[in-house]
């Protein structure tokens, strides 16, 4: 008889707390969310300990012709992206002095608002794609704010913790993006969750591209600056193919210019 | 020592929902991140009373949806559920054959992601589902199948080597002495 009462209250209790949880308003929702997920705060702290130690002990291992040879090539690369960081300063100087004269707004530059930061998390199910960043608040970061890398963009951050951040990729349905694609027409489109493919991250679909015959595989993509999150002209990715939706517009599939599903480090670009 | 099991296993299934958002190499590698608490949460509910086995559940349930973008309370039912019906039919399950532990595991590493899917939907949620959702699928369920007689072996072991074990009733019984001499 125990036994049985024992059960139905564990039922009922299973119950009355999912009911409850599942209807929690959102900031009481994420804020218990937050004390629940500060459990695992020492074994991110760990994770992260153990990864530099690990990269620096690898560095110890490097032989010195190898590390400097690299501090040579480094070098090298330094010196020509100085030359093109000056081609581009005067190209952006005669830009803005042509903008001043037609009254237009000027045009704000990004690369200097840009803060690194380091994959400590990824999703651990398989309907989301998200990760999760070594940087939050304190660091200046807030929801809406584009995260890149070098080769191209990644995504937009989410939900932020005072010392970590979620970042929602390029593919999850909560994570749209308006983009053109770089040729004569600059057609543009809309990457949105809903034809992306299930295994393989690096490939997401571009939807409301205008039916014509100028989008070809191989045309590169990238941000239109449409909307409030992404500026304009950060590299999205690649067209692989296309084909017509309905007979209304054109989809393509684009594999994308990060390499999401390896990523070790991003940048945050921020206000 | 009865506490131990009860507290590694809490301490397993703790490092078990952080290890699912770690290692992405190995889920590049089979396409999804394997999720190992359906078979823990068989675990408890085939040796342990329906109180821890339902609160095994429900901690489980609520440190995985603090790591993932779903809404606060989501993987409760599948989770619970699943620790529930168990215990509910634990004296007609063969909790000592492995093919039980195997195909248990199995089918509850298909059933909680199939049964959390149908919950989004139902919530109206988006998310991203494909054919590939099915490969990802078996290999959640082939994973926990194997790992389900793998966690039987490791806290039976553990239970053994720690816990004190009941005396065995010894043959002898005062009732059937035989005593000699003058009665």
């Amino acid at each position: 008889m125990f036994y049985k009462r024992a059960q139905y209250i564990a039922l009922a209790f299973a119950a009355v707390l999912t009911v409850v949880l599942l209807n929690l308003p959102p900031g009481a929702s994420s804020r218990l969310k937050l004390a629940l997920g500060s459990v695992f705060l020492p074994l991110f702290g760990l994770a992260g300990s153990a990864s530099t130690f690990v990269d620096r002990a690898s560095w110890a291992l490097i032989p010195k012709k190898v590390a400097i040879a690299e501090i040579h090539r480094l070098q090298r690369e330094n010196d020509q992206l100085k030359l093109a960081a000056q081609e581009g300063a005067d190209a952006l100087q005669e830009n803005q002095r042509l903008r001043q004269q037609l009254n237009w707004l000027p045009r704000s530059g990004w690369a200097g608002r840009l803060k690194p930061a380091r994959i400590v998390g990824r999703d651990p199910t398989i309907w989301w794609r998200t990760c999760t960043i070594d940087i939050g608040s304190r660091h200046g970061v807030r929801p809406k704010l584009p995260v890149l890398t070098t080769d191209g963009l990644v995504g937009q951050t989410g939900q932020v913790t005072e010392t970590q951040t979620q970042v929602i990729l390029v593919g999850d349905p909560a994570c749209g993006v308006s983009v053109h694609v770089q040729n004569e027409t600059k057609d543009q489109g809309f990457i949105s969750g809903s034809q992306v493919s299930v295994l393989d991250q690096s490939v997401v679909g571009v939807s409301f591209l205008q039916i014509n015959r100028r989008i070809l595989a191989g045309q590169t993509l990238v941000t239109s600056g449409l909307g409030s999150v992404f500026p304009r002209g950060i590299p999205v990715g690649t067209v692989l193919d296309t084909q017509i939706h309905d007979g209304l517009f054109t989809q393509a599939r684009i594999r994308l210019a990060a390499d999401i599903g390896r990523l070790q480090e991003v940048w945050v670009m921020l206000q | 020592m009865t506490w131990l099991t009860p507290t590694l296993l809490f301490v397993v299934a703790w490092l078990a929902v952080f290890f699912q958002t770690q290692f992405h190499m190995l889920k590049l590698l089979v396409g999804t991140p394997i999720g190992l608490l359906p078979s823990l949460v068989i675990y408890t509910a085939l040796t342990h009373g329906i109180g821890l086995s339902a609160a095994f559940s429900i901690v489980c349930a609520l440190w995985l949806d603090a790591l993932s973008p779903a809404r606060l309370g989501t993987s409760i039912p599948p989770l619970f559920f699943l620790g529930f019906f168990i215990h509910l039919r634990q004296h007609l399950i063969l909790r000592d054959q492995l093919y039980a532990q195997f195909w248990l595991g199995l089918g509850a590493g298909i059933g909680v992601p199939l049964v959390t899917l149908c919950l989004l939907n139902i919530g109206g949620k988006e998310l991203i589902v494909g054919w590939g959702t099915t490969w990802q699928l078996m290999v959640s369920g082939l994973a926990n199948g194997i790992l389900c007689p793998l966690w039987f072996w490791f806290f039976d072991k553990l239970r053994l080597t720690f816990e004190y074990q009941p005396l065995a009733t010894p043959p002898f019984r005062p009732d059937r002495e035989i005593k000699y001499g003058r009665h």
